[in-house]
């Protein structure tokens, strides 16, 4: 949530500002509650939800011995590998199309009826057909976060070669700039905020749809790790595959941002 | 160009799209079992309203996911635009709720399928809470960001006269929320009726979600296909009266 404009952030030489101080305070009444909740008066039953040391036994557990099939470790390379294959591949596909249907009229006529009908249909309802056609394996999965990722980063990439002001195309043009030069210069400079929004959402995606797609079937990976914690009844188990899905997201997320800054630096130098 | 002129080209894509799913069967290149051509799932759809799948007809498999996904929806949105209101009214309330949301954000929605079912079950309470997962986030932050753009002056105004905070959300904050907060909603119930399918397809036993796993574990292609376009068709639709909800309100409240 962004901070209120033209309030002081930083008062009487206070070391950090009111809402990090208020921010720390929240998590540690939720700590402090969920200590007291569970391992102090046991209110909560470990079959619903795990206490804190519970949670570290199984982060330990899972860590130097593994479960479902792998440490954590492993589990984790495997989800990373396959939201990052079909992530690449999406938006390899998905950047070049947009930007032709935004570039060019008549390549949107012909993509957008086609894209209109695919498009309601959620990206986890290919999940059974990814599985009927190509069974349990990476290539299923890869096939279903590919579609699930490749939608935004079409649709923005489009909005933003389509929105890149007219007078600077026709000034370019004036100047004597070439489709090349046209492209490289004035489309991907003006569009690259919108196209980085779209590869954020897309990346969101391709979480949100391989954790489901492991759940419903896999035998590694982070998803695999919760619908096995979900049969042995181990809750401590699924809050820490959870917590470490997370983790790996909002540290991807974090990864992109910092390519988005860099990027965007280098181009509008 | 005039969009006339263009016709030619949609038309065209569309050919091509249903030439070749027809094509590449027709040819042999693939068998009409792996991928069945079009009118071959329209036939499964009319077959399966007419005939009891997995134990019930296809509409009725459809009628108990709306039901979920309505209740799921209204639940998030019960709960989730008071808390953006209150966020944007008050400071130290947004700065409480702020970490933890931001905490929750970052779980995908379908990882909440392991609690929801060990404390709601399988039946009607653990999908309610997955789809509340799914839709809970834009009903927050878009009534918070509605909230935030209401001008401050008209906040005092009503004080002024005397009006309590619960008139000043009522009639003031949530009017001029509005258009931000139906915004919302249309999000919220796409990514909650996702959510949903993905929760069927992984522990409830009834609905459009369940008659895909079905049709998995039956390795039909076009069973898994009709279903598809069954849940694509009515998410559309769900769509579709929320962006009409969305114009009216923007005609009578004005745009944000």
């Amino acid at each position: 949530m962004p901070d209120r404009e033209g309030t002081p952030e930083r008062r009487r030489g206070l070391p950090i500002s009111r809402a990090t101080a208020i921010g720390f305070a929240t998590i540690a009444t939720v700590l402090l509650l969920w200590y007291v909740l569970t391992s102090a008066t046991g209110i909560i039953d470990r079959n619903r939800f795990p206490s804190p040391a519970q949670f570290l036994a199984a982060l330990q557990q899972i860590i130097s011995t593994g479960y479902a099939g792998g440490t954590l470790v492993e589990q984790t390379l495997q989800s990373l590998w396959l939201v990052t294959t079909g992530f690449l591949v999406a938006i390899a596909v998905g950047v070049p199309l947009g930007f032709a249907m935004g570039y060019d009229r008549r390549i949107e006529a012909f993509f957008n009826p086609v894209f209109l009908l695919l498009r309601p249909i959620p990206p986890l309802a290919w999940i059974p057909l990814a599985i009927v056609w190509l069974g349990l394996t990476d290539a299923s999965k890869i096939m279903v976060i590919f579609v699930s990722a490749f939608v935004p980063s079409v649709i923005n990439t489009f909005t933003g070669v389509r929105n890149v002001d007219r007078t600077l195309i026709e000034a370019a043009r004036v100047h004597g700039a070439g489709r090349g030069r046209l492209v490289t210069e004035v489309y991907l400079p003006d569009a690259l905020p919108m196209i980085f929004t779209g590869l954020r959402l897309s990346l969101q995606a391709s979480w949100t749809t391989l954790v489901a797609a492991e759940l419903v079937g896999a035998f590694l990976g982070l998803g695999r790790v919760l619908s096995i914690a979900y049969r042995d009844i181990n809750t401590a188990m699924i809050l820490v595959a959870m917590v470490v899905i997370a983790i790996a997201g909002a540290l991807t997320t974090q990864l992109l941002a910092l390519v988005e800054r860099r990027v965007i630096r280098w181009r509008t130098l | 160009m005039s969009r006339m002129s263009l016709i030619p080209y949609s038309l065209a894509g569309l050919v091509l799209f249903f030439g070749l799913w027809q094509g590449v069967v027709s040819v042999g290149l693939v068998s009409a079992f792996v991928l069945p051509p079009p009118l071959d799932v329209i036939e499964r759809i009319w077959t399966m309203m007419n005939r009891p799948f997995a134990g019930f007809l296809l509409h009725e498999h459809l009628a108990s996911s709306f039901m979920r996904f309505f209740y799921g929806f209204a639940l998030a949105a019960t709960i989730g635009i008071p808390v953006g209101l209150m966020m944007g009214r008050f400071r130290l309330f947004e700065e409480i709720i702020t970490p933890l949301f931001e905490g929750y954000r970052y779980v995908a929605p379908l990882a909440w399928v392991p609690f929801a079912a060990l404390w709601f079950g399988t039946g009607i309470g653990g999908p309610i809470m997955v789809i509340f997962t799914g839709a809970f986030a834009p009903c927050v932050i878009n009534a918070y960001r509605g909230a935030r753009l209401v001008d401050r002056h008209l906040i005092e105004a009503a004080q002024t006269h005397g009006a309590g905070e619960f008139r000043i959300a009522r009639e003031v904050l949530l009017p001029g929320a509005l258009p931000s907060i139906v915004a919302g909603l249309r999000i919220s119930a796409g990514l909650g009726w996702q959510s949903l399918i993905g929760a069927e397809l992984i522990v409830v036993s009834s609905g459009i979600g369940y008659v895909m796993v079905q049709g998995q574990s039956n390795l039909s292609p076009s069973i898994v296909m009709s279903a598809m376009i069954v849940i694509g068709f009515t998410g559309l639709v769900i769509d579709y009266v929320l962006r009409f909800a969305e114009a009216r309100v923007r005609a009578k409240w004005g745009g944000a």
